[in-house]
């Protein structure tokens, strides 16, 4: 497919990892930040065409991973609440709560329902005005542009039995977060290229300069990743701490202007809890007062339940770069993506699924470096 | 979950009401879904953008997307590729 293919072209990959091999001269780590770039990295094996000095760090960019555990269990209350439709994107339907997941609501007599686009969950709320129709709003900002509009939508065309349950995150505030930590590792960052097309790179100026840290714009493809890897080490090995824009054919400066408006207009900041990582300040967002009758929370009024998770699941240290996932007692046995006790083995941007699916299994992959010569 | 597909634009459809009711038709290699174009107000039928859950949020701008190729070329990375006779994009 046009814009796909070529970016996984062998001879530009090995191209591009001699010239990383070239310009290295001492050990870094990288952390690319978005799950989708994870899995491209272990899927084609990525890593092991870099120097054995450079070391990939995966970072906490899986949406599904990170949404709370209490808002899993509100999602799964809910479905089994009578006359309440709960649509969510795939990911999140295995995705373990305290008390099972929504798969498992579902399978008790819940109303469940995946969805490719939140103006799925809006149509079905318009075509079955007798149901509440609850849309579980997770993600980064790429995925805000869309849950919000579903939002706008509805106000617009009083559609009033339609409710999002919100737990959207945002990149730069967990950076941060992961950046003022006393034992963080990372010397240089793949920023997610499609949170900075919507965002633009404005937000990670700052970032880059108050710790000194490279930040690359990067794109999700073979070519992509060893590309803002190359840019990276350029800057690491010249002394440059600067942001850079890797994904240039989706990534404009200035981001998306009609997005960014609105997701202004219907969202505002919010402090919010990271499953497995913790309070991260102003690393959220939720409905602005004006679209306040549109949150599920306040319709469905929740019981207050103290979640439960698992307690031999590291997907905390995981989703902080700490560990890789096969340092995890509990990878591979007893947690696989069938059995998941974490989110980050179920989410197809999830980093313990990646390794489960890619290196676990090696027919899996399609490695690079064996093409060559 | 931040998947976004490049897809041709085949069709736009303005709406009446407000423009970011804007739907279009995306060929994604063969495969065409609705998507909504409200956040590309200057896309044009022939035109590839990203798509994330059904929503274009995206231009690709073409010109960019060679560039990562020519790149490789002037660093004298990319011979084997010419001498193959095989031009990238």
């Amino acid at each position: 497919m046009k814009y796909l293919s070529e970016y996984r072209d062998p001879r530009a990959v090995r191209a591009l990892s001699r010239a990383i091999a070239e310009r290295t001269t001492r050990s870094w780590r990288v952390m690319e930040v978005c799950g989708g770039q994870t899995h491209t990295i272990v899927k084609h094996a990525l890593d092991q065409l870099l120097p054995a000095q450079i070391e990939l760090i995966h970072g906490p960019g899986c949406p599904v991973c990170v949404t709370p555990i209490e808002m899993i269990d509100k999602a799964v209350a809910a479905a089994s609440r009578p006359g309440v439709v709960v649509c969510s994107f795939g990911d999140m339907l295995r995705v373990p709560g305290s008390r099972g997941d929504l798969l498992g609501a579902r399978a008790a007599g819940g109303d469940v329902r995946m969805v490719y686009s939140p103006l799925d969950a809006l149509a079905l709320a318009r075509r079955h005005p007798s149901r509440q129709v609850v849309f579980f709003a997770v993600g980064f900002e790429t995925t805000a542009p869309a849950n919000g509009m579903a939002v706008w939508q509805a106000a617009r065309q009083g559609i009033e039995n339609f409710s999002l349950l919100v737990s959207h995150v945002t990149v730069p505030a967990a950076l941060a977060f992961l950046l003022s930590q006393p034992d963080h590792r990372i010397d240089a960052i793949l920023a997610a290229g499609h949170v900075c097309t919507v965002m633009g790179l404005e937000e990670y100026y700052p970032l880059a300069a108050r710790y000194e840290r490279p930040i690359i714009a990067t794109g999700f493809e073979a070519l992509d990743i060893l590309q803002g890897v190359l840019m990276a080490v350029e800057q690491l090995e010249s002394g440059r701490r600067e942001v850079e824009n890797q994904y240039r054919r989706a990534v404009r400066p200035e981001g998306n202007p009609q997005a960014r408006a609105l997701v202004r207009e219907v969202f505002e900041p919010t402090d919010r809890y990271w499953r497995g990582i913790g309070l991260i300040p102003g690393s959220g967002l939720r409905l602005r007062p004006a679209y306040a009758r549109f949150d599920a929370e306040a319709r469905l009024a929740f019981p207050g339940d103290s979640p439960r998770e698992d307690e031999t699941c590291l997907s905390g240290l995981v989703l902080q770069g700490k560990i890789k996932p096969p340092q995890c007692p509990a990878f591979g046995n007893p947690c696989t993506p069938e059995r998941p006790l974490g989110a980050p083995m179920v989410s197809a941007e999830g980093a313990c699924a990646a390794y489960f699916r890619y290196a676990h299994i090696p027919s899996n992959r399609t490695v690079f470096a064996g093409a060559d010569e | 979950m931040c998947l976004g597909i490049p897809g041709r634009v085949i069709e736009i459809t303005p709406d009446a009401r407000h423009p970011y009711f804007t739907e279009g038709k995306i060929d994604f290699g063969g495969v065409v879904r609705a998507v909504c174009l409200a956040y590309v107000p200057e896309v044009e039928v022939g035109e590839y953008v990203i798509v994330h859950a059904g929503f274009a949020i995206a231009r690709i701008d073409a010109e960019a997307a060679r560039r990562i190729f020519d790149d490789l070329r002037q660093a004298g990375q990319l011979e084997e590729l010419e001498a193959a006779g095989e031009g990238c994009p």
